[in-house]
């Protein structure tokens, strides 16, 4: 058997899905009985059958795999529950198999995937879907690059309808149906303060969490998701706010994206300048604008 | 042979891997440590919190790098959207060599995130060594590979896990870094005797050791570095140390992580070791 051939037979077998009480499945991929198929290629040893041995890395590799992506996405998690959130998970990593060398990337193809198999979230696809962006948001904005920031000096002088900016790359614009910025609050404040805590403790407190999810309401927001100090903010924006915001990441210039903004409300012009100015102070002082336009890193 | 070309003749000392848990304190009280070993892909990153405090240790402490995804073992091409990040990482932590295992884990693009068990055979030997080749050549910075712990074998191995590891080094002319520990887990899930490993390993290649707790289990050892070491590992690095004299040493922690003061304390443990093998040599 060659190198090639074995780490295909292997890797087929290790990735194949665990049976509900966690164990090896007893048929191969290929259909044979897994037994067989393991004694093919895996020897035994005096303890353990060639079976149990493959075993250890099927286990290890669900495990390993499902804890990455419960640690990523706790929002998601207390929105479905444990046992939908696993299932969700299984079938997500069955169908997209990591394809990065980092498991920092698990959850990169989850929404696109949750969206063509919304039977995974049931009842929940919308705010599962908010939930998914969010958290990835939230990783994103996390580690992704920062550019020298442009300050409100470097723009004085530069005002015009002509100016382009760049948003900073750790800047994530969101448009959500539901409120899940305060779920996802509150799952870190929690985690925080029950670092310390018993398990059973953190159970309880945990099903209160779940039952308010199932009473959150629909409720549109605009999020920026951002970072200042080395720690992510979410930051709640108006709706014009966020347009603004969307219009000049996509490359228009400042006149363009105010065009596009408030073009069908000239009647409110001048509040809405003032508007637009003190946003724009805002953003300054945040440093999301940088000088240089930047290829964001591919992850 | 402490200091030799596969760690550009440095002799760092006993360090321990710079995790999460302890940098407020590593960053507040600035305990003296020889040296710390940081995981390269979770500063394989474009900025943030982490890069940030990879500055600041980088500003106080000597740093090399481990890897844990290159699977130089992996019949797949090199990444090299990987090879390119690793590379920028090396370039800001001046790393004086870069260690990744001496395993596969990924086929036709898909990762498993672990570290499976090579097939010992020829073959795979070969292209092992020219995978570390092309990413020393690369990276420009001496390589140093790590056997690692195994619950499985392969029919189709035609050699021991030793003379594997020897067959790849001499093709590659790389380092190693020579876990004792994962010699030792393997040993009892395969029935082999560590000793035979640690005798059979040149000496002149070892650029760094590595050594961890585990768990047992009642038919075998899982390699999970969240307990301290235990003594027959410490014989092995013992061992090891009158084989390959005063070498860079590093205790890996990296699940139930206790303080920073009782894992560098468990690090230091190996000081007792390192004085007998000076003395040895001095006599």
């Amino acid at each position: 058997m060659s190198l090639l051939s074995l780490q295909r037979t292997m890797a087929k077998a290790v990735m194949q899905p665990l049976t509900p009480s966690e164990h090896m499945s007893q048929r191969a991929p290929n259909g044979d009985p897994m037994s067989k198929h393991a004694a093919t290629f895996i020897k035994p040893n005096d303890r353990l059958t060639s079976f149990e041995r493959l075993e250890i890395y099927n286990r290890q590799y669900w495990w390993r795999l499902m804890a990455s992506l419960a640690e990523d996405f706790p929002g998601l998690q207390a929105v479905l529950g444990n046992r939908r959130f696993e299932a969700l998970c299984k079938a997500y990593l069955t169908e997209c198999p990591s394809r990065s060398f980092t498991l920092r990337n698990l959850g990169r193809d989850l929404e696109p995937w949750l969206k063509k198999n919304p039977r995974w979230a049931g009842s929940k696809q919308d705010i599962a879907l908010d939930m998914l962006r969010l958290e990835w948001a939230d990783i994103e904005a996390f580690d992704s690059g920062a550019e020298e920031p442009l300050r409100p000096a470097d723009l004085a002088g530069t005002a015009g309808s002509n100016l382009r900016l760049t948003l900073q790359p750790y800047v994530q614009l969101l448009k959500l149906r539901y409120p899940v910025d305060t779920l996802v609050l509150e799952i870190k404040k929690f985690n925080d303060d029950t670092e310390f805590l018993s398990n059973a403790f953190r159970e309880r407190r945990k099903r209160k969490r779940v039952s308010a999810v199932a009473q959150l309401k629909p409720k549109m927001i605009f999020l920026a998701v951002h970072r200042a100090d080395d720690s992510v903010y979410f930051r709640r924006l108006e709706a014009a706010e966020y347009g603004l915001l969307l219009a000049i990441r996509n490359g228009m210039t400042l006149g363009q994206a105010v065009s596009a903004v408030f073009a069908k409300r000239s009647a409110h012009c001048e509040a809405d300048l003032a508007r637009v100015k003190e946003w724009f102070r805002n953003w300054s002082e945040l440093g999301w604008f940088c000088s240089a336009p930047r290829k964001s890193a591919k992850k | 042979m402490p200091a030799n070309r596969f760690n550009r003749f440095t002799d760092y000392g006993i360090g321990i891997g710079l995790r999460s848990p302890h940098y407020q304190h590593i960053l507040t009280r600035k305990p003296v440590v020889d040296w710390f070993e940081i995981i390269s892909e979770n500063f394989m990153i474009d900025g943030g919190r982490p890069m940030h405090i990879l500055d600041q240790i980088l500003d106080q402490y000597r740093v090399v790098q481990h890897g844990v995804s290159m699977y130089f073992g992996s019949a797949d091409r090199i990444d090299r959207e990987h090879l390119r990040r690793l590379k920028d990482l090396v370039k800001r932590t001046k790393t004086p060599w870069l260690s990744d295992h001496l395993c596969w884990g990924s086929v036709d693009g898909r990762y498993t995130h672990d570290l499976l068990p090579m097939p010992y055979t020829f073959e795979a030997a070969a292209k092992t060594a020219q995978k570390i080749r092309d990413v020393r050549d690369y990276l420009e910075v001496p390589i140093a590979v790590e056997n690692v712990s195994s619950y499985a074998e392969f029919h189709v191995s035609e050699m021991t896990e030793w003379e594997f590891l020897n067959e790849v080094v001499e093709r590659a002319d790389c380092g190693i870094l020579l876990d004792v520990n994962n010699i030792y887990v393997s040993s009892q899930n395969h029935s082999f005797n560590p000793f035979d490993y640690i005798n059979s390993v040149p000496a002149e290649r070892v650029a760094q050791i590595h050594i961890a707790g585990h768990s047992k289990y009642e038919k075998y050892i899982l390699d999970t570095h969240d307990h301290p070491v235990i003594d027959p590992v410490w014989k092995l690095y013992d061992r090891a140390i009158q084989r390959v004299g005063h070498t860079a040493t590093l205790l890996e922690w990296d699940d139930s992580i206790p303080t920073f003061r009782e894992v560098h304390n468990e690090a230091l443990k190996a000081n007792r070791f390192l004085a007998k093998s000076v003395l040895a040599r001095a006599v």
